[in-house]
This record gives C-alpha cells, sequence and structure tokens, in this order.
C-alpha cells in the first residue's frame, strides 16, 4: 500500500463513526471517506449486497448502527482488497468489514444466521485443533444450514477423497494447550484495545 | 537461499500437489526451506471476523515459533495466499499500532511466548521464487522448456493486495508470474482477469455468487486462449478447479480449463515427472493440455472404476467430540 497522505484521520470520533474507528487497527481513515463509490463499483459481490461499502459509510456517520449491524453486505466481502487499493482516501475498508462482522455477532444482528455460523465453524475447529479441518467444516455447516445440498456436494466431497485431497481427521497440534491459553487471554484483552 | 517455512492446512491435504511440487523443485533453485514446528492455522478470512485481538494473536503464536525457531534467516515464505496475508497484516498491523503490539505480546505471553514486530520479513514463495531467486537463475535451469503452451498466470487477491510492503509491480495488473513462465518457456496470454476473486468462502456461503466469479475467471481465460490457469494459491485451485465442475452443473456449460501451481510447471520445465509433482490430482485433467509439452500426465483417478455408490460411500460425519 501507499504511504499514508498528508492528511492525518482524526481518531476517537463520537458516536457509532468512532467506535467502528476505534475498534479497527492502524490508520483506518474511515471519516475521511468521500462517499465517491470506487469502493462499491470494484467489489466482486457488490452487485449481492445490501448495501455497497459507501452507502454503509454513510448509514455509520448516520449513527444508523441496527441497519448496518443487520446488513449482510460485510458478510459477502470476499476480501479481495479492490476496494482498499482503489480508495483515493485510503479508507482500510476490507479491514472495516471485518470489524463490522464481530460487532454484528456481538450484537447479535443478522437477518441470516448461516452466514456468521460459517466463521464460527471454522473458528471452533481452529480452536479445538489448532488447524482447519476442511471436511468438519463443511458438513457441520451445511447439515445445520443446507441439510438438502448434503447430497449435491457429495461427488465433490468423493472426488476429494479418491484423489488424496481431504483428510478424514482432523490433525491436532502438540502445543494445543499453549495456544488455548494465548487464544483465551486474547479474548479477555478483546475489550481493552477500544 | 534459505527461508523459513508456513505450509498453512491447505498444503497438508486439498493442496498437496501444490507441497509435494515446492518439495520436488527446492532443490533444483537452492532453495533450503525450515518448516516452523508445530505451526497452527492462519484462521484465514474467517477468525478475523469473529474475534479480531485472538486472531492476531493465532498468527503471532506463528511468528513468534518461526523467530524462536530460525536459523541463518529471517525471511519467512509461505505459499497459501491467506497465510501470506495472515502473517504480513498481523506483522504489519502490530507495527503501525502499538496498542495492538502489546496486547498481542500480553496474549502470547500466557502461553510463554514474545514477538517483536518486523523481526520476521513475511514474503509469498513467488515473490521469492521472482525477485530473489531471480528469472534468469530459473531459465538456466530449465531442461525441457514448455514450448507452445499458452498459459493464463492468475494472481488472485490476496498476493498483490493490500501488499504492504511494496513486493508487486501492480496491484490489478501485475507481470511477476507471467515473466516466471516466459522463463520456462511457455507462452504467457494477455487477459485482463489475473487479480480477480475466484469466489473465496462464496463457494460454501453463497454458492450462487461465487459460481458467476468463477465462470468469468474459466470464461475469460478460456477466450484470451489459455490452454491453462496457473494459479499460487490452494483456495484459487479448488475453487477454479473443484468447483469449475458444480459451476457448469449449475450454468449446464461444459467449460474444461485445468488449473495448475507454478510450482507445478516449474517441475515440468525442470524435467520432473507429473505423478512426482502432484500432476493428476486436479479435477479438470490436465492431460490434454500437457500432451502439447509431451509430459505424461497420469489420468485422473475418477476414471478408474465406474460403480454403483454403495452405502458405505456417503461422507463420513465428524463430530466436535
Amino acid at each position: 500500500m501507499n504511504a499514508a497522505t498528508a492528511i492525518p484521520s482524526t481518531s476517537s470520533r463520537p458516536g457509532f463513526l468512532g467506535e467502528v474507528m476505534d475498534r479497527t487497527p492502524g490508520d483506518n481513515r474511515l471519516d475521511l471517506c468521500i462517499q465517491c463509490g470506487s469502493c462499491g463499483g470494484s467489489c466482486p459481490a457488490g452487485r449481492e449486497m445490501e448495501h455497497t461499502p459507501r452507502r454503509l459509510f454513510a448509514l455509520i456517520r448516520a449513527d444508523e448502527r441496527e441497519q448496518v449491524l443487520r446488513s449482510n453486505a460485510p458478510w459477502y466481502c470476499v476480501s479481495c482488497y479492490y476496494c482498499t487499493v482503489r480508495c483515493p482516501q485510503e479508507v482500510h475498508i476490507t479491514d472495516l468489514m471485518y470489524t463490522l462482522k464481530a460487532m454484528a455477532i456481538e450484537a447479535g444482528l443478522y437477518h441470516d444466521a448461516s452466514l456468521p455460523d460459517f466463521s464460527e465453524t471454522f473458528v471452533d475447529y481452529v480452536e479445538k485443533y489448532g488447524r482447519s479441518f476442511e471436511l468438519g467444516i463443511a458438513t457441520r455447516f451445511n447439515l445445520r444450514h443446507h441439510p438438502l445440498s448434503l447430497a449435491g456436494m457429495a461427488p465433490l466431497g468423493l472426488g476429494m477423497l479418491k484423489r488424496g485431497r481431504m483428510d478424514l481427521t482432523p490433525h491436532r497440534i502438540d502445543g494445543m494447550a499453549q495456544l488455548t491459553a494465548i487464544l483465551e487471554k486474547a479474548k479477555a484483552l478483546e475489550g481493552g484495545l477500544q | 537461499m534459505k527461508a523459513l517455512f508456513y505450509p498453512g492446512c491447505s498444503m497438508q491435504k486439498n493442496a498437496r500437489p501444490y507441497l509435494d511440487s515446492l518439495l520436488a523443485i527446492r532443490e533444483v533453485i537452492d532453495l533450503e526451506l525450515q518448516e516452523i514446528e508445530d505451526w497452527n492455522c492462519c484462521g484465514a478470512t474467517e477468525y478475523m471476523s469473529v474475534h479480531r485481538v485472538a486472531a492476531h494473536s493465532l498468527v503471532g503464536r506463528n511468528l513468534a515459533l518461526a523467530r524462536q525457531q530460525a536459523r541463518d534467516t529471517d525471511l519467512l515464505t509461505a505459499g497459501c495466499s491467506a497465510c501470506y496475508l495472515n502473517l504480513a497484516k498481523t506483522d504489519t498491523q502490530m507495527r503501525e499500532d502499538a496498542g495492538l503490539k502489546n496486547t498481542v505480546n500480553q496474549a502470547l505471553a500466557a502461553g510463554g511466548l514474545e514477538y517483536k514486530p518486523g523481526s520476521i520479513k513475511v514474503r509469498h514463495l513467488l515473490d521469492l521464487v521472482c525477485h530473489d531467486i531471480g528469472y534468469d537463475a530459473v531459465k538456466a535451469r530449465v531442461v525441457k522448456p514448455l514450448h507452445g503452451l499458452k498459459v493464463a498466470a492468475y494472481y488472485g487477491c490476496q498476493v498483490v493486495r493490500p501488499d504492504y510492503d511494496g513486493r508487486w509491480d501492480s496491484h490489478e495488473h501485475p507481470t511477476s508470474m507471467d515473466k516466471l513462465l516466459a522463463a520456462l518457456g511457455a507462452e504467457p496470454v494477455d487477459w485482463a482477469l489475473k487479480t480477480q476473486c475466484c469466489g473465496g468462502h462464496m463457494t460454501v456461503i453463497g454458492p450462487d455468487v461465487a459460481f458467476g466469479l468463477i465462470r468469468r475467471l474459466i470464461h475469460g481465460a478460456r477466450e484470451a486462449g489459455a490452454d491453462l490457469v496457473v494459479t499460487l494459491c490452494p483456495m484459487c485451485q479448488l475453487n477454479l478447479d473443484a468447483y469449475q465442475v458444480e459451476m457448469n452443473k449449475h450454468f449446464h456449460t461444459d467449460y474444461q480449463v485445468p488449473v495448475l501451481y507454478f510450482t507445478q510447471l516449474m517441475g515440468l520445465a525442470f524435467g520432473k515427472k507429473a505423478k512426482e509433482l502432484g500432476i493428476g490430482k486436479e479435477f479438470v485433467d490436465a492431460a490434454p493440455a500437457l500432451a502439447k509439452i509431451q509430459a505424461e500426465a497420469p489420468k485422473v483417478a475418477e476414471t478408474k472404476r465406474k460403480r454403483r455408490p454403495k452405502p458405505g460411500d456417503a461422507l463420513p460425519m465428524p463430530g466436535m467430540e
């Protein structure tokens, strides 16, 4: 990324804008958005989002907390960083989407529970084994949210097994106790960063 | 050259051909890899959405272990885009944000670890190959040039963007992998979609969105005249290869564009056997395309046996214990 431009971003703004900015690391520059729409125009999933990033940012400034946290937009973000590198104000848009997702989970504000549940299923496996486990994540997520799609996914799963590209059992790291201690401490500190 | 190595979860299994081909070529290009012992998952793009400090601490453990175990190098390389970006992001944001640095280090201290941001230099594998080992050194090792093979160099998103350390010539139209493939004797095609999204996690949470993105890329590569797509990321390979089959079912199309890793093509040009490079494990058979360079590609496993599925064939259901 380019070096930050000369105008510094103002931290600790009041209201929802300040809250979102404070929870996003580094100089995220959200208050410098000029509503140009480069983000939405660059977004591969923008068409499916209820609000483009530009509209979300306008809503954040207008203190529309609930509408923002209910939006499907952050969950449809594919982390491609096109908006981030194209933003003329160098707003850290992708990082802000992560912040909004975490805030939506905390507030219990999302209209489709399957969206955060994929992230949470992934996290559960990582916290249990220290490694990702594709078969477990995909089956648990689909069983819970799209049970009818499981039959359709079977050829893909079998194809992965036949090619030796999928594990049947998860791998657990040796330092699991150490990792658990680190993650528990990190979660206890999660609020302290604000 | 020497580098610490973070394989990541995907390379262990679904992207095993990526790992196998890297291991097969490392001596040819004088790349000595030291795997981080007992590394953990990087959190992909999911952990960050749930617990941000914990996500950085998860990555922090890998960085701290890398620093602790490092012998004669401070370079750390990863082949997966998400692994690379998460390692680079935690290091960068700990450098830029003193509050985050202190918080992550307090968490790491609970596991007896500490990480000083900047003490490890995180690089994607393609970056090391192109910019440190260099095109000339690669070209000098080619014994079987890939003449006649038209390739679409596909970079995906998270290696060239956000590019914290300015390692690439462009965020949207980079040329490093094109030059590498040209050094191997292949012919890179000119195409506009080389850094467009493969669908990421949308293949699972919103397949219709993902299928549209996959079709756009596969169609674009075919229109540009490519025999195959060359990738640097396990997720891109999985989405464009395995989900190309699902995408075809969804749109009633019949695209057959194989997707291989750049390390597999390097191996072929260095005279390695296709099987040793994991070629043959892809869903869309690469054999017809590779016939142009007379590389023997083992038949894809699927064609081996055709029988009616038995009850025991169903996917096993794992539990959380």
